[in-house]
C-alpha cells in the first residue's frame, strides 16, 4: 500500500503563534511535515501565522502564508491554490480547531478538499468527552467516573454525587485551558463558569478526583492497514494533579511491570483503532491507582503534540516524520528507520538510556499569580536531559533549566523536615529541590511519599543522590573513583565543587588531571541491536564512547537552551539557519542544545547532535569529544540568546574560538560605561541617567535625571524587574518590592534611564563585518517607548518615519557596530523623542525580531551572520546571491507591509484568589509569542495580526474607554471615528468629559469599587457590565502612578471575558486603522509571490 | 566503587569491572543481550534462557520487585545476570520481594554497574560469546585462570538442553471452560503462560516429558501436539524431531513456538542455523505474509531455519508444500513456518508474550481452528469411510 496517487498537493496548519500549551514543539512538527511531503514530490502549502518560526522559511513549503489561521483566511488560500488535501495534525490543537471550522463550515466539501491525518470523526469522537467516554468503555477500559454540565446549575446538582475535590475539563480546549481542581462549591462555580466560557461547544466535564494516582502516556501511531505501534512511553514524577506538561516526565516508564505496561498498551491501541485515527499519530494518557493498579483513560490526543516530540526526541523515532507519511498514503513498514537505515518504521522503539524532562516556568513575570500546578498548564518551556541512568538524567535535566537554586544542592542546613514536608506537598516549580531538602532533613521516603504522591522509587532516588552527595562531602579525599562514582550519578563540576569547597575551575582541573571524562553515546531506537548511523549523542561517565572521527572543519552551534519568555523559538530559528548555512558552506556543524520542543535538537538538522546542557562544563566535554580530530573552526554562541551568550567567557577562557563577535566585544555593548564611551565618539545620545545601589541615592539620581525614569536591575534577562517610575514614592516602592529578589546591591547597580515619554522606539537588525554595515531591517513599534519590545507590536517598513531619520538610525548602528567591533549580527534599539535619536540599548547578538524581518522583506539574516562569522564578507554574500542587493534599509513603496504582533499569556495565571493576573503591557516581556500580519498596506497588515493574535476585533458593538489623563487629548480622534463607524462609546466619569467636548455620544459608567461593597441598587460597574459580556472593546491606559496600577479590576474582566483590550493609545489608533483596512474581503499572498514581486521590482 | 569489585570476562579476553549483584560466586554461559524495557522477572523465569548469561540493556532493573504472579516457570533460569543499575527499592503494588533477594535465593551470579551498552556494542559486532561473572572469592582468581574457564566451558552450539529444563512426569492444565479434547504439550522449556493460552482456547493441556516417545504419545491420544519454546540447539534434538515426524506422518494437527518452529523446521527437512547475536528483544516486527499485518513480537531465539521466504517449497523430508508464514522485518528471518498439505504452523517469536505485546495471541485461536477443523475433517471423513464400507 504505497503512497496515494491522488495527493499531489496538501496543504498543512500550522499552529500559529507560541503561547503556553503549544509551543515550539509544532514548529519541529510541521518543518519535518514540510520536509517530508516535499521529498516526496508533493507540493506543499502551508498557512501559519507565526513568523518566528522554521517552518514558515519559504524554503520549506511551495507556497507559504503566514496568514491568520481563520476559517476565511484558510478559504481564501484553498481557493488560490487548490490543493487535494488538509493536514491538519502537526498544528497543534489550533489546526485541528481549523480543521473542525473547515469542515463544520462546508469549506472542505465546497472545494472537494480531503481532510488526511486524521477524519473529521476521529477528531470529534476523541475531543467530544461523552463520545470519548463511551468509547472507552466500549475498549473494555474504564473511565473516572463523570458528567457533562452545560450550566453552572447542572454542574453543582453532579458535584454532589461525585463529592469534593472533582476535576472540571471544557471541551475542545488546549493545554488543559481552563481545567483544574474544584475542592468546595465556592470553587466549582467559579470554575464552571469560566470553562463554559472557553468551550467552543459550552460544556464541561466534572470528573471524579483521582489526585495523586500515578500518571502515565503513550504515543501511538496507526497506518491504514491497522499496524499499530507504540512509540514511547512516558511516565510522569508528578502524579495527577499536576498537567503533564507542568511534570517532571520520565521515559521510558520505570515503574511499571511487564503486566500492567502491556494492559496500557493494549488499551492504547484499542483506543487509536476504535476512535479512528489510521494515518497518524496520537497520544493517550493514563491515570494508575498506586494502591490497586486500577486504570483509568484520562485523554487522547488524535494528532501529534508535545509528548510526541518529546518522545521523538526521547527515543529517535521521528513521530510528526512519520505522520505525514502515513497521511500521505504510506505503511509502517514501507517507511525505513532512519538511524538504523536497514530496519523498519513498523517497530517500538527500546531505549538503554534515561529521559527526564523538566518544565520550565516564568511565575516571576507575573506578580501575584498563583504558582501552584494544576491541571492547567503554565509552563513556558522545557528542557530534556539523556543519561544512561535517571539520578543522571535527572540532574543534568535539572541544570539544563539554567535557574538559580534549580539543581539539587547541599549548603548550609536544609531546614526543618516537616515543614518542607508541608511546602513540598503543594505541586509547585521547584519542589523536587524542596523534596530533596526534606529527605535531607531527614524525611523518610514513606514521609516524603506521603506528602506528595511521588512514587517511592524516584523519591529513592534523590535519597541515593544525598547520599552520594554525602560520601563526597566527607571523603578525605576528592579521588577519581569516587568523583566517577559521584558523575555516574549526574553530580555537576559545580555541585561536587560546592561539596568540596572548592571552586568549579579546580574541579574541572583535578577531574581532568586523573583522566576523568564523560564518553558519548548514542540515541539509536534500538538499545544497540543494530548499527545507528545518526550521530545523535548524549555524555554518560561510562566505558566507551561511539563518536566517530571525522576530518572536517568543525563549527558548533550553541543553542538557546529550555523557552522562557524573552527567550523562545525565535533563536532556535536562527541556529537551524547557521546550521543549513554552515553545512551548505561545507563545514560540519555540531548543535549542543537541551530543548526537545525545537528543530535544532532534530537529529535531521545538524551534522551532529548532542543532546546536553547548555552549562560550561557539559559544552567544554563535548568540543573536547570533538576536537579529538578534524578541525574545530570555532564555537558560534551568538544565535542561541542570553543562553550561549553567557558561555563565551568560559569558552574563550578554555582556548576555545569563538567565531564573530568576541566576548570582550560583547561586553562593551553590556557594561554601560564602556558603551557610553563608544556613543560619545560615534557622537550619539543616550537617554539621561545614573546608577544607584540603594533607595537613597536611586531617589537623588531620578530627581537630579527628571521624572519619569526607567529603573532596571543590571545582569537581568527579558526586562526582569524593570520597570517605569513617576515620582519619587514610587521608587521607593519599588524597592520595597523587589527587596526579596536581591538583584540591586553593590557590584548590581540599578540602572536609572530618564523614560522617554510619548517617544517612537525603533528597532533595527543588521549585520557587520568589518568593514560593511547591512541592515536586515528597520522596525518602528507601534507602542510607545515604555513597553517591552517583545511585546511591543510592530512595522516593517516604519509607516511613520522620513527618511532622514532612516539614515540617522542607519549611520548610528554603523557606528555601534564599528565601536564595538561586531562580527555578525547587531540589533540597535532607539527612541524618537522631539525629534532626538536617542540610542536605548544595543545588543551584538541574534535578535527576537530575526525571523520576522527575514520573512517581511526576504533577507536571510541568520544564514548570512553564519557566513559572516565564519569568515565571509558581506560583498561576496551579496555576489553570491545570498543577500539582496538592496538591504532592508530602504524598502520600496510598492512593497508590502508586515505587522508583528505579540501573544499574550495572561488568562493562564490566576492569584491566589482565582482572579486573572493584570495584564497591563510594560518595560518587563510577557508574551509568549508573536504573529505577523502582511498585506499591502498598514491597515490590511495591523488587521491581519490581530485577527491571528485573538481573532480580531467586532466590527460593531460596545467600546469602553478610560484613560489616564496624559491620554485624554490623544484618545479623542480615534474614539470619534469609533462613534462614527457606529459604536457605542462608553466611558468613565472624567474620560466621557473630554469626549463631550467633542460631541461624542458617550454613556458614563460607574468605575469598580474596588474593596468596596456596592451600594444596594446601584447601577452596575464597567466590570460588572465586562462580566456579563456586555463591552466589546476595551481601551484603559494605566496611570500607574502607583504599585497596584488602576484599572487592574477593569484589565483583569476584560481578559477573562476574552474581550479585545487596549493599554496603550498607539494601539487603539492603529486598530481604528484596522477597522477600515478590513472592508474588504481578505486576500492572501504567499512568501513567494512576494518574493517574485521583490525580483521584478528589483 | 569502593565496594568489592565484579568481573565480567568474555570469550575473547575482554574483561568489565562492576559490582557483584544477587549471589557471590562465578558461572559460565553464553551471554546475550535482551533489549526488553520490562519484564525481567519473566525473562528470568523463562527456560529458554537456561545455559545463558543474559545482558539487559535496559538500565534500571528490579525496580517493580518479584511478584507471584508473574514468574513463566518455577525458577529463575538464566545462567548468570548482567545489569547496569540495580533497583535499590521495590516499587509495586503486586511485589512480594525484591529482585536482588530473589537472585541470593536462588544462587544466581550477577553483576551490576558495567557498561551494558559497550558490552551490547561487542556482542553485536562480534556475535554472542561464552563468558563468564566472578564475584566474591572468585572475582580475586588471576585474570588468566577466569579466561581459562570461561574458554574450557561448553558453548551453545551442539548443546541439548531440553532434559534440563522440562518436567520429570506429565502434568496436566485443565481446559478454561468446554474441554475441546487432549493436547500434548512436549515441554522443552514451556511457559507458564503458553500453557494459560492454550487452556483458555479449550485444551486440556497435558504437560509432557521432553524424553516422551511416540508410543507414550499414542496412548495419551491427543487431538494435536505442541512443542513449546525451550533452550539449546534445534540439531542437537534429534530425538524430538524423529518424535514430530512421527506425529506429522500420523496427520496430527501440530503448532511449535520458537524452539517448536526450529524442530518442525528440522522436521520437514530444512536446516538451522545460528544467528550471530540471536533476537531478545519484545519490540521486533513480523510480518504475517497471509494478512499483510505486521505485528510487535517478543523474540527470544538463538538459532532460526534456514528457508526460503518467499514462495511454495516442497519438504525435503516429503511432507508436501511448505511455506514460509511469517518473516522477521528487520533481518528478513525466517518467524513462521506453515505446512500446506498437512495440518501443521510454527512460529519463531513467542504468540503467549510475557514479556511483551500481544499482538499474536491470534495464533493460539488460528492452532484451536486448526484443531477444530481437522477434527471435524476427520470425523467427517471418519463418516464417509463408514459409509463407503457399508
Amino acid at each position: 500500500m504505497p503512497k496515494r496517487d491522488d495527493i499531489r498537493s496538501v496543504l498543512v496548519i500550522g499552529s500559529g503563534p507560541i503561547v503556553i500549551g503549544q509551543a515550539a514543539e509544532f514548529d519541529y512538527s510541521g518543518t519535518q511535515a514540510c520536509r517530508v511531503l516535499r521529498a516526496e514530490g508533493i507540493r506543499v502549502i502551508l498557512v501559519n501565522s507565526n513568523p518566528a518560526t522554521i517552518m514558515t522559511d519559504p524554503d520549506f513549503a511551495d507556497a507559504t502564508y503566514i496568514e491568520p489561521i481563520s476559517p476565511e483566511v484558510i478559504e481564501a488560500i484553498i481557493v488560490k491554490e487548490r490543493p487535494d488535501a488538509v493536514l491538519p495534525t502537526l498544528g497543534g490543537q489550533t489546526a485541528l480547531n481549523a480543521a473542525i471550522q473547515l469542515h463544520e463550515q462546508g469549506i472542505l466539501e465546497r472545494h472537494g478538499v480531503e481532510l488526511i491525518g486524521a477524519s473529521f470523526e476521529a477528531i470529534h469522537k476523541a475531543e467530544d468527552r461523552q463520545l470519548f467516554k463511551q468509547l472507552v468503555l466500549d475498549a473494555g477500559a474504564d473511565v473516572a467516573r463523570s458528567h457533562i454540565a452545560h450550566t453552572v446549575d447542572e454542574a453543582v446538582g453532579f458535584a454532589d454525587d461525585l463529592g469534593y475535590p472533582l476535576v472540571i475539563r471544557p471541551s475542545f480546549t488546549m493545554g488543559g485551558l481552563g481545567s483544574g481542581f474544584a475542592h468546595d462549591r465556592e470553587q466549582l462555580v467559579r470554575m464552571v463558569a469560566d470553562g463554559l466560557h472557553q468551550s467552543p461547544t459550552t460544556e464541561v466535564l466534572l470528573e471524579e478526583s483521582i489526585l495523586g494516582w500515578k500518571e502515565y502516556e503513550l504515543e501511538l501511531m496507526r497506518d491504514r492497514a491497522d499496524n499499530t505501534v507504540v512509540v514511547c512511553s512516558i511516565e510522569n514524577v508528578d502524579p495527577v494533579g499536576v498537567h503533564t506538561g507542568d511534570s517532571i516526565t520520565v521515559a521510558p516508564a520505570l515503574t511499571l511491570t511487564d503486566r500492567e505496561y502491556q494492559n496500557l498498551r493494549d488499551i492504547g491501541i484499542r483506543i487509536i483503532r476504535d476512535v479512528g485515527v489510521d494515518t497518524g499519530g496520537c497520544n493517550v494518557q493514563f491515570a494508575v491507582d498506586p494502591a490497586t493498579g486500577r486504570v483509568i483513560v484520562i485523554e487522547m490526543n488524535p494528532r501529534v503534540s508535545r509528548s510526541s516530540a518529546l518522545a521523538s526526541k526521547a527515543t529517535g523515532f521521528p513521530i510528526a516524520k512519520i505522520a505525514a507519511k502515513l497521511a500521505i498514503g504510506y505503511r509502517l513498514d514501507e517507511i525505513p528507520n532512519d538511524i538504523t537505515r536497514v530496519t523498519p518504521a513498523s517497530f517500538e522503539p527500546t531505549l538503554d538510556y534515561i529521559v527526564v524532562k523538566v518544565p520550565r516556568f516564568a511565575f516571576e513575570k507575573f506578580p501575584g499569580a498563583d504558582a501552584t500546578l494544576t491541571t492547567t498548564m503554565k509552563s513556558v518551556g522545557e528542557a530534556m536531559a539523556i543519561g544512561r541512568n535517571y539520578s543522571t538524567a535527572l540532574q543534568k535535566a535539572l541544570r539544563s533549566l539554567e535557574k538559580r537554586g534549580s539543581s539539587f544542592h547541599w549548603a548550609g542546613k536544609p531546614g526543618e523536615k516537616d515543614a518542607l514536608l508541608a511546602i513540598a506537598a503543594t505541586p509547585t516549580d521547584g519542589r523536587i529541590v524542596t523534596v530533596q531538602q526534606a529527605l535531607r532533613a531527614g524525611a523518610s521516603v514513606e514521609e516524603a511519599f506521603e506528602a506528595t504522591g511521588i512514587d517511592p522509587w524516584f523519591l529513592d532516588q534523590i535519597v541515593l543522590i544525598n547520599e552520594v552527595a554525602d560520601r563526597v562531602r566527607l571523603a578525605d579525599a576528592l579521588d577519581p573513583e569516587l568523583m566517577r562514582f559521584a558523575k555516574e550519578h549526574g553530580f555537576s563540576d559545580a555541585q561536587l565543587a560546592e561539596l568540596r569547597g572548592l571552586t568549579e575551575r579546580d574541579i574541572r582541573a583535578i577531574r581532568h588531571a586523573s583522566g576523568l571524562r564523560p564518553v558519548f553515546k548514542t540515541v539509536d531506537t534500538c538499545a544497540g541491536e543494530f548499527p545507528a548511523l545518526t550521530p545523535y549523542h548524549y555524555s554518560s561517565y561510562d566505558d566507551e564512547t561511539e563518536v566517530a572521527p571525522s576530518e572536517a572543519r568543525k563549527v558548533v552551534i550553541l543553542g538557546s537552551g529550555p523557552n522562557r519568555i524573552g527567550q523562545g523559538i525565535e533563536f532556535d530559528y536562527s541556529c537551524v539557519h547557521a546550521s543549513f548555512a554552515l553545512r551548505d558552506a561545507g563545514f560540519e556543524t555540531i548543535m549542543i542544545n537541551c530543548n526537545p520542543e525545537t528543530v535544532s535538537t532534530d537529529y535531521d538538522t545538524s551534522d551532529r547532535l548532542y543532546f546536553e546542557p547548555l552549562a560550561l562544563e557539559d559544552v567544554l566535554e563535548v568540543i573536547h569529544a570533538e576536537a579529538q580530530s578534524g578541525e574545530l573552526v570555532g564555537v558560534i554562541v551568538q544565535l542561541g540568546g542570553q543562553t550561549a551568550l553567557g558561555l563565551a567567557h568560559g569558552l574563550a577562557e578554555a582556548g576555545i574560538p569563538i567565531l564573530g563577535t568576541s566576548p570582550d566585544a560583547i561586553d562593551l555593548a553590556e557594561e554601560r560605561g564602556a558603551f557610553s564611551r563608544i556613543l560619545d565618539e560615534a557622537g550619539l545620545t543616550a537617554p539621561r541617567n545614573g546608577t544607584a545601589t540603594d533607595v537613597d541615592s536611586a531617589v537623588a539620581v531620578a530627581e537630579q535625571i527628571g521624572y519619569p525614569v526607567l529603573v532596571r536591575p543590571s545582569f537581568v534577562l527579558g526586562g526582569r524587574g524593570m520597570e517605569i517610575v513617576y515620582d519619587s514614592p514610587s521608587l521607593v516602592d519599588y524597592f520595597e518590592r523587589v527587596r526579596d529578589q536581591a538583584i540591586i546591591g553593590p557590584g548590581m547597580p540599578l540602572l536609572v534611564d530618564r523614560f522617554l515619554d510619548d517617544a517612537v522606539e525603533i528597532d533595527i537588525d543588521a549585520l557587520y563585518d568589518g568593514t560593511e554595515l547591512y541592515v536586515g531591517g528597520i522596525m518602528e513599534h507601534i507602542e510607545e517607548a515604555g513597553v517591552h519590545s517583545g511585546d511591543s507590536a510592530c512595522t516593517l517598513p516604519p509607516v511613520t518615519l522620513g527618511r532622514d531619520i532612516i539614515d540617522r538610525v542607519r549611520s548610528a548602528t554603523r557606528a555601534i557596530a564599528e565601536g564595538i567591533g561586531v562580527r555578525g549580527l547587531l540589533n540597535v534599539q532607539f527612541a524618537i523623542g522631539a525629534g532626538v535619536l536617542y540610542v536605548l540599548e544595543a545588543n551584538p547578538r541574534a535578535s527576537r525580531t530575526v525571523p520576522f524581518v527575514s520573512k517581511a522583506l526576504g533577507i536571510p539574516l541568520a544564514k548570512a551572520a553564519s557566513l559572516v562569522m565564519a569568515g565571509s564578507s558581506i560583498r561576496s554574500l551579496v555576489d553570491d546571491g545570498l543577500l539582496p542587493v538592496q538591504d532592508g534599509s530602504i524598502v520600496p513603496m510598492d512593497a508590502p507591509v508586515a505587522v508583528k504582533e505579540a501573544v499574550l499569556p495572561f488568562k493562564r495565571f490566576r492569584t491566589a484568589e482565582g482572579r486573572i493576573v493584570d495584564s497591563v503591557l510594560g518595560p518587563e516581556m510577557r508574551s509568549t509569542g508573536e504573529v505577523m500580519g502582511i498585506d499591502r498596506d498598514f491597515p490590511r497588515a495591523f488587521a491581519k495580526s490581530q485577527i491571528a493574535a485573538y481573532g480580531g476585533l467586532p466590527d460593531a458593538g460596545v467600546v469602553f474607554v478610560s484613560v489616564a489623563d496624559r491620554d485624554k487629548r490623544s484618545i479623542v480622534l480615534p474614539v470619534l471615528r469609533l462613534a462614527q463607524r457606529g459604536f457605542s462609546i462608553w466611558a468613565t466619569e472624567g474620560t466621557a468629559e473630554v469626549l463631550a467636548r467633542y460631541s461624542i455620544p458617550t454613556r458614563i459608567v460607574r468605575k469598580h469599587f474596588e474593596g468596596q461593597q456596592a451600594p444596594e441598587g446601584a447601577e452596575p460597574s464597567i466590570v460588572d457590565l465586562i462580566n456579563a459580556g456586555e463591552v466589546d472593546i476595551v481601551i484603559n491606559t494605566p496611570s500607574g502612578r502607583s504599585a497596584r496600577a488602576d484599572g487592574f479590576e477593569i484589565r483583569t474582566a476584560t481578559v477573562a471575558a476574552d474581550k479585545p483590550l487596549f493599554t496603550t493609545i498607539a494601539q487603539v489608533g492603529a486598530a481604528v486603522a484596522s477597522l477600515e483596512g478590513g472592508d474588504e474581503p481578505v486576500t492572501v499572498t504567499s512568501l513567494q509571490d512576494y518574493a517574485t514581486a521583490r525580483a521584478a521590482r528589483a | 566503587m569502593i565496594d568489592a569489585p565484579a568481573f565480567l570476562v568474555l570469550e575473547d579476553g575482554t574483561r568489565y569491572r562492576g559490582r557483584p549483584y544477587g549471589a557471590l560466586g562465578r558461572t559460565l554461559g553464553e551471554a546475550v543481550f535482551a533489549t526488553g524495557m520490562s519484564g525481567y522477572q519473566e525473562t528470568l523465569t523463562d527456560p529458554s534462557y537456561a545455559g545463558q548469561i543474559v545482558v539487559q540493556t535496559a538500565p534500571h532493573i528490579g525496580n517493580t520487585g518479584m511478584n507471584d504472579d508473574d514468574p513463566e516457570s518455577r525458577r529463575i533460569w538464566v545462567e548468570g545476570y548482567v545489569v547496569r543499575d540495580p533497583s535499590r527499592v521495590v516499587s509495586n503494588h503486586r511485589a512480594l520481594r525484591s529482585l536482588d533477594d530473589e537472585l541470593e535465593a536462588q544462587g544466581v551470579v550477577g553483576i551490576s554497574g558495567i557498561d551494558t551498552r559497550a558490552l551490547t556494542r561487542r556482542l553485536r559486532d562480534a556475535g554472542v560469546m561464552r563468558a563468564g561473572i566472578f564475584s566474591g572469592t572468585d572475582a580475586a582468581l588471576a585474570p588468566a585462570e577466569q579466561l581459562e574457564l570461561v574458554r574450557s566451558s561448553a558453548g551453545m552450539s551442539g548443546r541439548s538442553l531440553s532434559a534440563e529444563v522440562s518436567v520429570d512426569a506429565p502434568e496436566v492444565v485443565p481446559a478454561v471452560g468446554e474441554s475441546i479434547g487432549r493436547l500434548a504439550v512436549l515441554d522443552l522449556g514451556v511457559k507458564a503462560s503458553t500453557l494459560r493460552h492454550l487452556a483458555e482456547r479449550g485444551f486440556e493441556v497435558h504437560v509432557l516429558p521432553q524424553s516422551t516417545t511416540i508410543e507414550q504419545l499414542r496412548e495419551l491420544d491427543p487431538v494435536a501436539v505442541f512443542y513449546s519454546n525451550g533452550p539449546g540447539d534445534p540439531a542437537a534434538s534429534d530425538t524430538h524431531v524423529e518424535l514430530l515426524q512421527s506425529v506429522l506422518r500420523e496427520g496430527l494437527p501440530f503448532f511449535g513456538i520458537c524452539f517448536g518452529n526450529q524442530l518442525l523446521g528440522r522436521a520437514l527437512g530444512f536446516g538451522t542455523y545460528k544467528l550471530p547475536f540471536g533476537h531478545r528483544g519484545i519490540n521486533q516486527p513480523v510480518l504475517d505474509k497471509a494478512t499483510g499485518r505486521i505485528e510487535i513480537t517478543a523474540h527470544n531465539h538463538g538459532f532460526a531455519v534456514d528457508a526460503p521466504v518467499e514462495g511454495e517449497v516442497e519438504s525435503p523430508a516429503g511432507f508436501g508444500r511448505v511455506e514460509v508464514s511469517h518473516v522477521g522485518l528487520n533481518d528478513q528471518v525466517v518467524e513462521g513456518l506453515r505446512a500446506l498439505d498437512i495440518p501443521a504452523f510454527s512460529v519463531q517469536y513467542h504468540p503467549e508474550a510475557a514479556a511483551g505485546p500481544h499482538d499474536s495471541t491470534y495464533l493460539f485461536d488460528r492452532f484451536r481452528d486448526v484443531v477444530l477443523e481437522h477434527r471435524a475433517g476427520t470425523t467427517d471423513s471418519a463418516a464417509t469411510d463408514q459409509k463407503d464400507a457399508q
